[in-house]
């Protein structure tokens, strides 16, 4: 596990910026990086994330396609024969749906299928999840579906400079990238180093250490996890956030160690809780941790509901206070935790 | 447009070669030639109607944009320039037909007869859908592109089947005859010989997509034909070209042809929604061109010239729609009570253990926040 130094050299970028950035730093290197979808081109992007790309590179390598969203990742996939490496945008997490045929048949198993004979180094954009009060089908938690289909990777930054680095890193990647973007993140800024990569995609991030809890969180409930983080700590309690950065491949190992040491866990994910990635890393950290352990690894996750209208998403969603609440609940009565007596 | 097919069974799918239009911008009656079925004017009394419902459409869409601008809804899709397509569409119905929306349809729920708070509760963001499906034959607004139509079609079917003369109608964009559910509710539609008219609201842009950037067909209503779906194309802004094409439509799909297709060229006069930058992707000049266009002053100069509107009328419907308005803005204006133990009323009919574990939560969340208050 890496915790990620400052950047040397850097100019402070908005998510969505740095998306934009490394998207243009990839076309720049290599010609057959191609980046197309519903609205990329004149207008942008409806976040304005490829804004500029037709102006600066042409038609040719930023375009609108038409409105259907099985046809973008298809054409994309028949592109990748040629040699292309395509970057193409779903435009919001639920218009991914009709996709679905062509990335869970094709995208994840085409590698497989082919005996290894085909690659395809493309690279699928998922603008995704909550908090911006948007109407339904706009705010999806779809992580699960993707990370629970073998043969995707499934990316999740969390800050400006991983945005960047890491969408860089999907670009290069022969394999096909699943790029979940958290929508609330798009307008955060902070300083991102262009030159410097950061960590490499497969490694978590110790975003804030701390020796008595530790939270594992993933793209929209990082600031969350962060923010509980703090308010704990004016209740006395040391938490650590870790940042898995990547679904797959997962740093289980990272969490493993970081757990083992504070001996006790809350899984933070936006998504339902039922049957997702937060009950994957839970009881992996169960069977791993079991004897580090001081209380049972908690979940705090989106409700077991359809993403709700706007006015009800603050309940939805899983918040410092609910964070909070599961800290209390790791058992601080009991016998003073001792660490990993394994070594 | 020409074309050269000469096979009758194909002959009878074909749209006209130009939109059908019975009123033309200045408000003139345009004869009859060259279209491919008989289409003739309406009576004076639902032209009446339909012009009434425009007005009234109008005010509801301009008092929405401004609740949007206030803050009161979350986003909203303006449907201002269409008036004809989702009026004139609407009121050709009847109330035992169906009709599958999507989100721009306010104006066509509005003169369906629905009340507009609860036309306006998705925007709003209090809830999914405002109204009652079921009592109104209407679905709720639809998102995801295309899907309705499929839901449409089968609708149309259950309706066959049950041995009723209603008929199914599902609007959708020209942006979303290219996504594959299109495709397929035509063809399934056209295979079970479901009444289902599919009404494509051609306003020439799918967000900042052109037409041109879009699809290569001639026209939309030729994409009826390779699915054996009888198809028409009608002047989108003239509202008497709208009813005369849907009541042949309606005709069409009642005497158990199967499903019909309509292609209407409009225009979006306002931006995708109000989040949308249009000016990034069209000219001051295009839009201006379409003002000239106007379905509302289209009609009513019809009507006038034939004294089939006065000032005396026009006034008591504009005051009509004014005190819409003015409701409307009331309604929205006020903070809505919005329950948060309603997140778990509909996720099952019976519900999960899981569902209840996390009713419970929240209640307890609830309790515990309400202590502190007190
Ligand atoms: C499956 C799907 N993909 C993408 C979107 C996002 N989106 C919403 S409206 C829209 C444009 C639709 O254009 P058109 O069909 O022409 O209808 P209009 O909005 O012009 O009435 C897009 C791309 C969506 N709602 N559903």
């Amino acid at each position: 596990m890496t915790t990620i130094d400052a950047p040397v050299r850097t100019s402070s970028l908005t998510f969505a910026k740095a998306i934009n950035q490394a998207l243009r730093d990839a076309m720049t290197e290599n010609d057959d990086v191609l980046v197309f979808g519903e609205d990329v081109g004149t207008l942008g992007g409806v976040f304005r994330i490829t804004d500029g790309l037709t102006r600066d590179f042409g038609e040719d390598r930023c375009f609108d396609t038409p409105l259907a969203e099985s046809g973008i990742v298809g054409f994309a996939i028949g592109l990748c024969y040629n040699g292309f490496r395509p970057v193409v945008e779903m435009q919001f997490d639920a218009f991914a749906y009709p996709a679905f045929e062509q990335i869970a048949s094709h995208v994840a198993k085409m590698h497989n299928r082919t005996a290894g004979n085909v690659t395809l180094p493309m690279v699928i954009r998922v603008p995704y999840a909550g908090g911006i009060g948007g109407v339904e089908h706009h705010c999806d938690s779809s992580e699960g579906y993707y990370a629970h289909t073998p043969g995707l990777k499934v990316y999740t930054p969390a800050t400006p400079q991983d945005a960047y680095w890491m969408l860089r890193e999907a670009i290069a990647d022969p394999d096909p990238v699943i790029f979940m973007e958290p929508k609330v993140l798009y307008w955060s800024k902070a300083d991102v180093d262009t030159e410097t990569p950061s960590a490499p995609v497969g490694q978590a991030a110790v975003r804030r250490p701390g020796k008595e809890v530790t939270l594992v969180a993933y793209g929209p409930s990082l600031p969350v996890s962060l923010k509980a983080a703090e308010a704990a700590a004016e209740e006395g309690y040391d938490v650590e956030v870790v940042d898995l950065r990547s679904i797959v491949p997962l740093d289980d190992k990272s969490v493993m160690e970081s757990v083992r040491r504070t001996g006790r866990c809350v899984v933070v994910s936006e998504a339902q809780g039922f049957a997702g990635v937060a009950g994957e890393l839970a009881s992996r950290i169960a069977e791993r941790c079991f004897h580090s352990l001081a209380a049972p690894v908690l979940r705090v996750s989106g409700l077991p509901l359809p993403y709700p209208a706007p006015m009800l998403e603050h309940t939805y969603l899983p918040g410092v206070d609910r964070i909070l609440d599961a800290i209390d609940r790791l058992q601080w009565d009991d016998e003073p935790f001792v660490g990993d007596n394994r070594g | 447009m020409q074309t050269t097919v000469h096979d009758p069974a194909i002959e009878d799918l074909l749209p006209s070669a130009r939109p059908v239009q019975l009123i033309d911008p200045t408000g003139a009656e345009v004869t009859q030639t060259g279209t491919r079925r008989p289409y003739v004017m309406p009576d004076a009394d639902r032209l009446q109607d339909v012009w009434r419902h425009m007005v009234i459409g109008r005010r509801f869409d301009l008092q929405a944009t401004a609740l949007t601008k206030q803050g009161r809804l979350a986003v909203y899709p303006s449907s201002r320039g269409q008036e004809a397509c989702q009026v004139a569409a609407v009121r050709a119905l009847t109330e035992r037909d169906w009709m599958f929306p999507t989100y721009r349809e306010s104006m066509a729920l509005v003169s369906r007869g629905i009340d507009p708070v609860e036309v306006l509760t998705l925007l709003r963001g209090s809830a999914h859908c405002g109204y009652e499906p079921m009592t109104h034959r209407t679905a709720a607004q639809c998102t995801p592109l295309a899907t309705q139509l499929v839901h449409a079609a089968g609708t149309a079917y259950g309706l066959k089947r049950r041995g009723e003369d209603s008929v199914a109608l599902g609007f959708i964009g020209d942006g979303a005859t290219s996504e594959g559910d299109f495709h397929e509710a035509l063809n399934f539609a056209a295979v079970f010989d479901a009444p289902a008219i599919f009404f494509v609201q051609n306003n020439k842009y799918a967000i900042s997509v052109p037409l041109a950037k879009q699809t290569k067909a001639p026209s939309l209503a030729y994409k009826g034909i390779g699915y054996g779906v009888a198809s028409e194309q009608v002047d989108g802004n003239d509202p008497a070209a709208v009813l005369a094409v849907m009541d042949a439509a309606l005709e069409h799909c009642r005497s158990g042809k199967g499903p019909f297709l309509v292609e209407a060229h409009t225009y979006r006069m306002d931006a995708h929604t109000n989040a949308d930058d249009a000016t990034r992707y069209r000219s001051g000049d295009e839009v201006c061109a379409w003002l000239d266009r106007d379905p509302i002053a289209r009609l009513e100069a019809y009507l006038r010239s034939r004294g089939l509107l006065n000032d005396d009328q026009a006034n008591a419907v504009r005051q009509e729609a004014e005190a819409l308005a003015s409701d409307l803005r009331d309604r929205m204006n006020a903070d809505p009570v919005v329950d948060p133990m309603s997140l778990f009323d509909n996720v099952f009919q019976s519900a999960t253990p899981q569902v209840e574990d996390a009713r419970a939560m929240v209640v307890r969340e609830l309790q515990a926040a309400d202590e502190v208050t007190r």
